[in-house]
């Protein structure tokens, strides 16, 4: 690590004044991912401001609009077993468990969630290439060892992955991110957060530096009878994500009233299509409906040397994970149980 | 050493109170192995890959490495060194060696941190719960199996 100052606030606007605007201070929360990035020269910073103690930030509340409000704060693991978490939005705590380690889920927060970075192993090779940590150096995934890569909605720039699980529960859900920065306070609906590479890769979501979390919104309907989340990885534990699916259907008289379907480990941010959750609507919950939207999810899809596997094995996770999801007794956080 | 970059610091570690001056940089782990001397802690991978430096702070097990010594201010922290009662062994101690759970034990310290945090949570009701909970600690000698059968023993459902 570089040298840095450090301090500690407790009020989300002391943080924004730390901050100041300048990209030298960084934020930290849980640390799991900022003081890794900065072990190896990826992040600099020249102040690190801990906002742990700010407890307007740490609490669940319930919403008038029916919704939950989760702190920006909290850390994953309370947020994965919390009550309200588990009877109201299971997805979202399966979703959770299934990512990092218990210890590393007692650390990391909601907030932190969002904001970690890409595990491309070149973004973590300071000695190669890498557009999102060196802009302009160029992209050593697309000709290197892609295992890992992106399939959807990459560019020539960068085919990172977004290597969240609980963020592609919450893109699910159509959460919802409130943000406080120096020039007030705005929200930004789960799916304009995170950013595809195109021309910026260096630029993972659409927080402006000196803008904090505060808090994230959970919408009323919470799909809580059909759900499932189911992650492919190279170990059952541990590991992130090839491919993951979080799928919440509402299902009324055997036909679907709308389906949600997210995808994790295949693009650099949370992956959605609106017209396969369109196609859904008024169909029966079938195998040959899923294959059909796990078809148009992955029409436009783009293999590279390693990872063109990804394709054919997103599209048997989404088949899987939405029958999975018509009884959520038979998922499990990993790979099994085999349908 | 006091100096202008410093922050004074104080943590309880296994029930003995420490004021220091820590750099803001340094990690909670080399903080516990440099600073205090308390060596049962390993470092294996730094980067929170590993699970050999998990230690139990406030109650929870975390791992030490991906955290700063001045982020723990006013903090109560066990490591290995604090589990024993005197001469005696935590039972999970006792039951690594009775289920030779260990070879190298590089990762023994961690690996029974990390029990005794998952034990605490009390969330893993069977063997697969516990393998699961317990995949963030990684034991290269493959004492894995060893190692759940004493989880499971102390856990009080043991069952060859």
């Amino acid at each position: 690590m570089n040298n840095f100052s450090y301090t500690k606030v407790s009020t989300t606007d002391q943080a924004i004044s730390q901050i100041d605007g300048d990209i030298r201070n960084k934020i930290v929360a849980g640390g799991t991912n900022l003081n890794d990035l900065l072990k190896y020269f990826i992040t600099k910073a020249d102040k690190l401001v801990d906002i742990n103690p700010i407890a307007e930030n740490n609490s669940i509340i319930r919403l008038e609009t029916g919704g939950v409000r989760i702190g920006a704060l909290h850390t994953n693991a309370d947020m994965a077993y919390d009550p309200i978490i588990e009877e109201r939005y299971p997805l979202l705590s399966k979703a959770i468990l299934a990512g990092a380690s218990a210890q590393i889920r007692n650390m990391a927060t909601n907030g932190g969630n969002l904001m970690q970075r890409t595990r491309c192993y070149y973004f973590y090779d300071i000695t190669t290439p890498c557009n999102k940590r060196d802009p302009g150096s160029g992209c050593a995934a697309i000709t290197g060892y892609n295992r890992i890569h992106a399939i959807l909605g990459q560019s020539e720039n960068c085919i990172a992955v977004f290597p969240s699980d609980m963020c592609v529960a919450l893109a699910a859900l159509n959460a919802a991110v409130n943000i406080k920065g120096p020039e007030g306070e705005r929200v930004l609906a789960f799916a304009e957060f995170h950013r595809l590479s195109g021309d910026t890769p260096h630029i993972d979501n659409n927080l402006k530096h000196g803008e904090i979390i505060t808090s994230i919104d959970l919408p009323a309907k919470g799909f809580e009878k059909n759900y499932s989340y189911l992650k492919l990885r190279d170990r059952s534990s541990y590991s992130f994500a090839l491919v993951s699916v979080a799928t919440g259907l509402d299902i009324e008289n055997g036909i679907i009233k709308e389906a949600r379907i997210a995808l994790g480990g295949v693009a650099h941010k949370p992956w959605r299509s609106t017209e396969a959750e369109d196609f859904l609507k008024a169909k029966e919950p079938t195998r040959i409906n899923f294959s059909e939207a796990a078809a148009i999810i992955l029409k436009d899809a783009k293999g590279y040397e390693h990872n063109s596997f990804k394709i054919e094995l997103a599209k048997r996770a989404i088949v899987r994970n939405c029958l999975m999801a018509l009884n959520p007794e038979s998922q499990r956080p990993g790979a099994k149980p085999s349908l | 050493m006091k100096t202008e970059a410093t922050h004074s610091t104080s943590l309880i570690v296994n029930e003995a109170a420490y004021n220091l001056e820590l750099l803001p940089w340094v990690s909670l782990l080399d903080v516990l192995r440099d600073e205090i001397k308390l060596t049962g802690t390993k470092k294996g991978c730094d980067h929170g890959q590993c699970g050999a430096c998990t230690i139990i702070v406030d109650g929870k097990r975390i791992l030490s490495c991906l955290t700063l010594g001045v982020m723990k201010n006013g903090s109560e922290i066990t490591t290995i060194e604090g589990i024993a009662n005197g001469e005696k062994l935590h039972p999970l101690q006792q039951a690594f060696i009775e289920h030779d759970a260990f070879q190298c034990g590089y990762c023994t310290p961690g690996q029974i941190c990390s029990a005794i945090g998952m034990l605490n949570e009390a969330k893993a009701k069977t063997r697969e719960d516990v393998q699961e909970l317990m995949s963030g600690n990684l034991c290269r000698c493959g004492a894995s199996k060893g190692i759940i059968n004493a989880i499971m023993e102390v856990k009080g459902d043991y069952h060859e």
